[in-house]
C-alpha cells in the first residue's frame, strides 16, 4: 500500500491508530482519581508529543542514516518559529503561509550551514553545527532584535498589519477559521477526553512526515546515506561523491526541524531565542538516541517518552510521594521519600541524564533495541518450550548499521 | 593606546580560563583519544570546591553578647566561625578570608580522584566505541553532574569573594605614564592570569622534563609501540586524565571570585572551550593555550564600542566566526598535528 512493504505499512498504520486515538489512550484514568496525574491527554502536551516527534524524525534522517551528529539542529527549529510568527504578523493568523515559509527558510539556512559544515566530518562537524547554532542564538538575542524582538520573544501585536486578516476570522492561529486552540471535550462518566484541532492537524502532518521518512529510508537515496555511515572511504573509491547526498539529508532534516518550529509557533504564536540554544539541540539528540537512532519508530518513541516523563515526573512532589508511600511505617516512609526526592519534581533532568547514560552504555540501539531483545528472549523461550522458533527477523526496526 | 592595553588585559582573564580548560581537554584527547563533553562540568566542580571550602570554613556557632542588643532590645546573638575560636580572631579571620586560595589545596586531590573514578568507571569502556558514543555518554554525565550540584547548591549563583588583599583594582595607567584611571584592572584578575600561567607552565614542564612526561608524550605519538616496550601506558594515561581534571578544577576554583559559580557555568564554558580546542588544533597542547588566549583577547577587542559600531553584534559571534573560518581554511587548526582526527 502507498508503495510500502507490508511491514512498513503495518508500522505506519499502527502509528496512525495510536496518534488518532491518543486522546483516549493518554487519558486512561478517570478524573479525580489518584492516578489522574499520569494522564497526559491534555491538548498542550499532546501537541508537543507530535511536534517533537516531527523534529526527532527529521534529526534521525541525518544522524540515524548518515551518522553525522549535528549539535545545532535547534537553530532550524527557532528559524522556523520566527518565520511563522512573521507571517502571522504580516499576513494574518491563517497558519498555512506561516508553515510554508518556515519550511522554506529553514531549508535555505540548512543549505547554507550544511554546505559549510559538511566539508568536515566527525567531531568537527558537530562543533561546526554547534558554532552556527550558538551564533544564531547570540544574534537573535542581540543584533537581530528588530527581527526577533530579542529577549521578549517575537509575538503578534494589535498594531501589526495582518493584510489578509478579515473581521470574521478568529484572532488566534487558525486554519481557514478552525481555531488551533479549539478543543472538544467528550465527557464519559468520570472520564473526560479532549479532542484538539491543533493536535489533530499536527498529528496528520506528523503521519505524512513519518510516511515520507519511511520512503526515504527505503529509497536508493536512503541506501546511499546508510552506505556513507557504514564506510565513506569505500564509497569514495567506488567513484561516488558523498557530499551531495549528505547535504540533501542535512537540508531535509533541517526542513523537518523548521516544520516543527512552524507548528510550534502555530500552536502558540510566540517565538523566543532560547528555542535555538544548544540545550534544545541536545534535547533532540537525547530523544533520538533514547528511542533508537537509525530506526523508523525510535525517534517518535523517544520524543514521546521524554516529553511524557518530563511532564509526569516534574509534577510529582513530596505531597504526592507521601500519598504513595503512606502504607509504609513512618520512618520507612520518610526514608524512601528522601531517596526518591532528588529524582522527581525539579530533579527530572537528573533522572533523564542517568537514563540517557544507561541507554548509551547498555543499549546503544535505544528503546527499540530493548524491545527487540525482549521479543527475542521471549521467542527463544517459546521456541524451547516446543514450538520451532521462527527466524523471521523483524526488518522494519533493525538499526541501520 | 591605553584603550588597546585595557582590552588586552580584559581578554587575558577569560583567555586564561579558556586556555586552562582547553589544555585539559587536549590532554585527554591527545592521550586517550576521547572527546570529553563533561570537561565543563569538571570546571564547575572546581568552582564549587571553592564554595564548599568557604562554607566549611565559615561554619560558626552562636554566642550571646551581653554588651549589644538587637533592634528588639534582646541581647544580640553573635556568630563566630569555629576557626576563629580555634586560632584566635586574627588568624581565624585570615583563614576565612583566604578560603579561595585554600580551596586550591582541597581541589587538587578531589579533582584528581574524580578524574580517576571517571576514567576507570566510565570512559575506559568507551575507547573502542565510535566518537559519537563518547560524546553522548560524557554529555549525559555532564547533565548528571550539573543536576547533582543543582540539587545541593540550588540554582542561584553563589558569590564567593576573593581575599580582601586582592579587592580593588590596580591602576596600570599611572605605571606606564597614561592618565590615572585610564587603565584599571582588578587585582584578582591579575592573580588569575598569573595562576593560569603557572599551571600551564607546570603542565608543560611536567610533560617535557620528567621521565613520566616523556613516556606520556611517547604514548601520545604512538601508543602501541610504547605498550610493546613493556610500559603500562594505560595506567599513565589514567593519571593524565586525573591531571587534566585537576587543571580544569583549578581553573574553576580560581574563577569563582570573578563569576559567582552557578550550576550551568561549566556548560557555558564547555562550548567555547571546544571551539578553542578545534581552533588550536585537536591534540596540540601549545595550540590549545595559544588559541585560548587569542580568542579571549579577540573577544574583548570585539566588544569595544568602536568596533561594535562598525560591525554590530560582532562581540557575540566573533569566536564562532573565527572557528568557522579556521576550520574551513586550515582544517587542522592553528597547530594541529598531521593524522589526528582526520577523516
Amino acid at each position: 500500500m502507498l508503495g510500502l512493504e507490508k511491514k512498513d505499512t503495518s508500522l505506519l498504520i499502527i502509528v496512525a491508530i495510536l496518534t488518532m486515538f491518543a486522546p483516549f489512550i493518554l487519558n486512561p484514568f478517570p478524573e479525580g482519581s489518584a492516578l489522574a496525574q499520569f494522564n497526559a491527554g491534555y491538548p498542550d502536551l499532546m501537541q508537543r508529543f507530535v511536534i517533537f516527534g516531527i523534529f526527532a524524525i527529521g534529526f534521525n534522517i541525518l544522524f540515524g542514516l548518515t551518522g553525522y551528529l549535528s549539535f545545532g539542529h535547534a537553530a532550524f527549529l527557532g528559524i522556523g518559529s520566527y518565520s511563522a510568527v512573521w507571517m502571522f504578523k504580516l499576513l494574518g493568523y491563517n497558519i498555512i503561509p506561516g508553515i510554508v515559509l518556515s519550511v522554506i527558510t529553514s531549508g535555505l539556512f540548512a543549505l547554507l550551514i550544511g554546505y559549510i559544515s559538511l566539508r568536515r566530518s566527525g567531531i568537527y562537524f558537530s562543533i561546526l553545527t554547534l558554532a552556527f547554532a550558538q551564533m544564531s542564538f547570540a544574534l537573535a538575542y542581540s543584533v537581530l532584535t528588530p527581527l526577533t524582538n530579542g529577549e521578549t520573544g517575537l509575538q503578534v501585536y494589535n498594531s501589526d498589519p495582518q493584510y489578509f486578516h478579515s473581521e470574521n476570522m478568529p484572532n488566534i492561529p487558525h486554519l481557514f477559521g478552525a481555531k488551533m486552540q479549539g478543543t472538544y471535550s467528550l465527557e464519559m462518566g468520570p472520564w473526560s477526553f479532549d479532542f484538539n484541532t491543533g493536535y489533530y492537524l499536527c498529528a496528520i502532518i506528523m503521519l505524512g512526515m513519518f510516511y515520507l521518512a519511511i520512503r526515504i529510508f527505503r529509497s536508493p537515496f536512503g541506501l546511499m546515506l546508510k552506505a556513507i555511515k557504514t564506510n565513506q572511504t569505500r564509497m569514495n573509491y567506488t567513484g561516488l561523491n558523498p557530499r551531495p547526498y549528505t547535504l540533501a539529508a542535512f537540508v531535509i532534516s533541517g526542513m523537518y526541524a523548521g516544520l516543527a518550529g512552524g507548528l510550534m509557533a502555530s500552536m502558540d504564536p510566540l517565538a523566543g531565542a532560547e528555542r535555538m540554544q544548544w540545550t534544545a539541540s541536545g534535547e533532540v539528540v537525547l530523544m533520538t538516541i533514547l528511542g533508537g537512532a537509525g530506526t523508523l519508530i525510535g525517534p517518535v518513541l523517544g520524543a514521546g517518552f521524554i516529553k511524557y516523563f518530563e511532564n509526569i515526573f516534574s509534577k510529582i512532589n513530596d505531597t504526592v510521594l507521601h500519598q504513595w508511600f503512606a502504607f509504609l511505617p513512618d520512618g520507612m516512609e520518610n526514608f524512601v521519600i528522601t531517596i526518591i526526592h532528588p529524582f522527581v519534581g525539579k530533579g527530572w533532568h537528573l533522572t533523564l541524564g542517568l537514563l540517557f547514560m544507561a541507554v548509551v552504555i547498555f543499549l546503544p540501539g535505544g528503546l527499540v533495541e530493548g524491545g527487540q531483545r525482549i521479543t527475542a528472549a521471549l521467542r527463544r523461550r517459546a521456541g524451547r518450550s516446543g514450538r520451532s522458533g521462527d527466524d523471521a527477523s523483524s526488518t522494519d526496526t533493525t538499526p541501520a548499521e | 593606546m591605553d584603550v588597546i592595553l585595557l582590552q588586552l588585559l580584559n581578554g587575558l582573564d577569560k583567555g586564561s580560563a579558556y586556555a586552562l580548560i582547553a589544555l585539559g581537554l587536549t590532554l585527554i584527547f591527545g592521550t586517550l583519544g576521547v572527546v570529553n563533553f563533561a570537561h565543563g562540568a569538571l570546571f564547575m566542580l572546581g568552582a564549587f570546591c571553592a564554595v564548599t571550602v568557604q562554607r566549611l570554613l565559615s561554619i560558626s556557632f552562636e554566642t550571646i553578647d551581653p554588651d549589644k542588643v538587637d533592634f528588639l532590645g534582646n541581647p544580640a546573638k553573635v556568630k563566630t566561625p569555629y576557626v576563629e575560636s580555634w586560632f584566635g580572631p586574627e588568624m581565624g579571620g585570615a583563614i576565612v578570608d583566604w578560603s579561595v586560595p585554600i580551596a586550591i589545596l582541597f581541589a587538587i586531590p578531589i579533582m584528581i580522584a574524580i578524574g580517576f573514578i571517571m576514567e576507570r568507571g566510565l570512559i575506559k569502556h568507551f575507547y573502542k566505541r565510535p566518537h559519537a558514543d563518547q560524546i553522548l555518554v560524557t554529555f549525559g554525565l555532564a547533565i548528571v553532574i550539573q543536576e547533582v550540584i543543582k540539587q545541593f547548591y540550588g540554582a542561584n549563583p553563589i558569590p564567593t569573594p576573593a581575599p580582601d588583599a586582592f579587592k580593588g583594582s590596580f591602576d596600570f595607567g599611572v605605571l606606564l605614564g597614561f592618565d590615572p584611571n585610564a587603565v584599571i584592572y582588578p587585582y584578582w584578575r591579575l592573580v588569575y592570569f598569573g595562576f593560569a600561567a603557572i599551571v600551564i607552565a607546570a603542565v608543560f614542564a611536567f610533560l617535557q622534563f620528567t621521565t613520566f612526561g616523556m613516556v606520556v608524550r611517547a604514548g601520545m605519538a604512538d601508543r602501541e609501540t610504547v605498550g610493546l616496550l613493556g610500559i603500562n601506558i594505560d595506567k599513565r594515561f589514567t593519571i593524565m586524565f586525573g591531571i587534566a581534571a585537576a587543571v580544569a578544577g583549578l581553573a574553576g576554583v580560581m574563577y569563582a571570585p570573578i563569576n559567582s559559580p552557578n550550576y550551568h557555568m561549566g556548560m557555558d564554558f564547555l562550548v567555547l572551550s571546544f571551539v578553542v580546542v578545534v581552533v588550536g588544533g585537536m591534540g596540540s597542547l601549545p595550540g590549545a593555550v595559544l588559541a585560548g588566549f587569542m580568542l579571549g583577547i579577540l573577544e574583548s577587542f570585539s566588544s569595544m564600542n568602536v568596533i561594535k559600531s562598525i560591525v554590530p553584534g560582532i562581540d557575540q559571534i566573533i569566536i564562532y566566526l573565527v572557528a568557522i573560518i579556521i576550520l574551513l581554511v586550515r582544517p587542522r587548526g592553528l597547530m594541529g598535528r598531521k593524522g589526528v582526527m582526520e577523516d
